[in-house]
């Protein structure tokens, strides 16, 4: 009986992770066949790498992935640099306004960025931040959650370290970065690993804030190469596809343990 | 030593406004300034080469309500709450309590849940485009083996938002699965074993005492699926764009497209104020709930 259930267990489960990661496999398969044969479905036709080439060639994919990584390193060194004064001034200092300009911070949780798309493209134009890589990151430097995660982390460093440091003769300034930055080091890689691959990621306003070739991230270029009206066949947009999502992918296959507690940490406190 | 404590006070007060100022500036010019804008331009009419713009109060959130366009889209977008987060939730959690168990492929089951959240969710579309694709698509493909009919999932109003909710579902069970398998970890093991000397079925075990353990987890997730429903819409520029005839239409989509395609901010301004009234309420819920838990550690 405790055998049955187990294996009926270990069927669902991987039923589930068959049918889970079928979209995936199916792609792989599609971006390795000739497109006839991957549209009729001939299972051992034989493998090509040409649809990575042709999917290769079509676009300029060494100038998105460039954007791409342009992007997520500016808006990180933008977080870090933003939510780390913030966290700690929350965190450690009295000071007079304080808890109500934190629930002003705590308010923007749920003022998302994406809905205010409007608003905040006539901002970055008015900036002269129109197509810019800066113009994309921008908005997300200020990230409510990165302040309220910085100052959970802050707020667990035993005080006396801090008084030790004071006594020894460091500024406020030289305690937060030679005491609590070093301290609070796995917080920041959970929050860089969400970070990154939120803004890897993100569609929308890079869509709306880019114009051309020299800005556009990788999702936006891939949504372009993909239209219909390019005329471009399954195989290829499969090919583009695992080529866009490959660097991240791989990373997270090789890094799965801490990314993923890298998640929890970034999202359950 | 009043003097002393007042100047640590000063001195304190300036470095923390100091040490804010940076990101407050950021947080004004691209969170709370354009909240406000976006409700002021939400009572201007539309600027045209004729017309200049001019006051005209809450005409247009009358002329949303009056236009049968807009209750589609909020209806479609009640639809896709109402089933993706009761769906996704449910799905993850099936997948935390596999995931736990001592099962055979481990590594590989949770790997293969997880995947979907590390992937764009244009690079989703794009995957699923070749599921749904009439004639070629896989399901399709499969359908015609058992001499089912060929279906354009994407291409009639009946079908072609399920299909975006699939999509949608896919792409968010395995990143809540995450934290559920963190919860369940903090289950004590004598609970199990007390279930077990008691004689107590599995189900009733998961039932009594391990849904309830799993609430606070229950509710952070409902929350996020709930700001996801509002949030993914990626997927609807690859497979749909809203169509056929608005079925597949989602707010987020249909406010862009208002401001970026037909350029009419002002009425693509009410909805945003609609909808960030309804983050609002979703908000104050979320605090009041928070206070609740904070109560009880």
């Amino acid at each position: 009986m405790k055998s049955l259930t187990k294996f009926v267990d270990s069927f669902g489960a991987i039923l589930l992770a068959i049918i889970w990661i079928a979209p995936l496999l199916f792609a792989f398969w599609a971006a390795t066949h000739s497109t006839s044969d991957a549209v009729n479905l001939r299972l051992f036709s034989p493998w090509t790498l040409e649809n990575f080439r042709v999917a290769w060639n079509g676009a300029p994919w060494v100038k998105y992935f460039f954007n791409t990584f342009m992007l997520v390193t500016v808006i990180l060194i933008g977080q870090f640099f933003l939510t780390t004064l913030a966290g700690f001034a929350f965190a450690q200092l009295r000071f007079p306004g304080k808890e109500f300009v934190f629930i002003l911070v705590l308010m923007q949780l749920f003022i998302l960025p994406e809905v205010l798309i409007v608003e905040n493209y006539a901002m970055v134009s008015r900036l002269g931040l129109f197509d810019s890589i800066l113009g994309v990151g921008m908005p997300y430097m200020a990230s409510a959650f990165g302040i309220f995660l910085m100052r959970q982390a802050f707020k667990g460093v035993p005080i006396e370290l801090h008084e030790a440091a004071r006594i020894e003769g460091c500024g406020l300034l030289g305690i937060l970065w030679r005491v609590y930055v070093p301290l609070a080091k796995p917080t920041y890689i959970a929050y860089a690993l969400v970070s990154v691959s939120t803004h890897w990621n993100n569609f929308l306003w890079p869509l709306i804030v880019t114009n051309s070739p020299e800005t556009r991230p990788l999702t936006v270029g891939l949504s372009i190469f993909g239209a219909p009206e390019n005329g471009v066949d399954i195989s290829i947009i499969s090919a583009a596809t695992l080529m866009s999502v490959a660097p991240l992918l791989i990373g997270f296959l090789i890094f799965q343990r801490q990314f993923v507690q890298s998640f929890l940490r970034a999202g359950i406190k | 030593m009043s003097a002393h404590a007042n100047l640590e006070r000063r001195r304190q007060a300036i470095y923390g406004w100091l040490l804010l100022s940076p990101a407050m500036v950021l947080l004004t010019v691209f969170a709370f300034y354009p909240s406000i804008a976006t409700l002021w331009s939400s009572l201007f009419s539309r600027h045209t080469r004729r017309n200049p713009t001019e006051f005209v109060g809450t005409e247009n959130y009358a002329d949303l309500f009056a236009d049968p366009t807009f209750w589609l889209v909020v209806k479609n977008n009640l639809l896709y709450a109402g089933i993706t987060i009761p769906v996704s939730i449910f799905i993850a959690l099936s997948m935390a309590l596999w995931a736990n168990s001592k099962i055979s492929a481990r590594g590989f089951v949770r790997t293969a849940y997880f995947t979907p959240t590390v992937l764009p969710m244009i690079a989703a579309a794009n995957l699923w485009l070749f599921f749904y694709t009439p004639g070629l698509g896989v399901l399709d493909q499969i359908g015609s083996l058992f001499g089912l009919p060929s279906v354009n999932w994407l291409g009639q109003p009946e079908t072609a938002l399920w299909a975006i909710i699939i999509v949608t579902i896919w792409k968010e069970a395995g990143f809540f699965m995450i934290f559920y398998l963190a919860a369940l970890q903090t289950i004590p093991e004598d609970l199990k074993e007390a279930a077990d000397i008691e004689g107590t079925s599995r189900w009733t075990y998961t039932r009594r005492i391990v849904l309830p353990l799993l609430m606070p987890t229950t509710l952070f997730i409902a929350v996020n699926a709930m700001i996801n429903s509002v949030k993914l819409i990626d997927h609807l520029f690859i497979l749909t764009k809203g169509g056929p005839s608005d079925a597949s239409k989602l707010i987020l989509y249909y406010i862009w497209e208002m401001a970026f395609a037909f350029f009419d901010a002002p009425h693509a301004a009410a909805i945003t104020v609609l909808v960030i009234a309804v983050l609002g309420v979703v908000a104050a819920v979320q605090f009041l709930y928070l206070d609740k838990r904070t109560h009880y550690q």
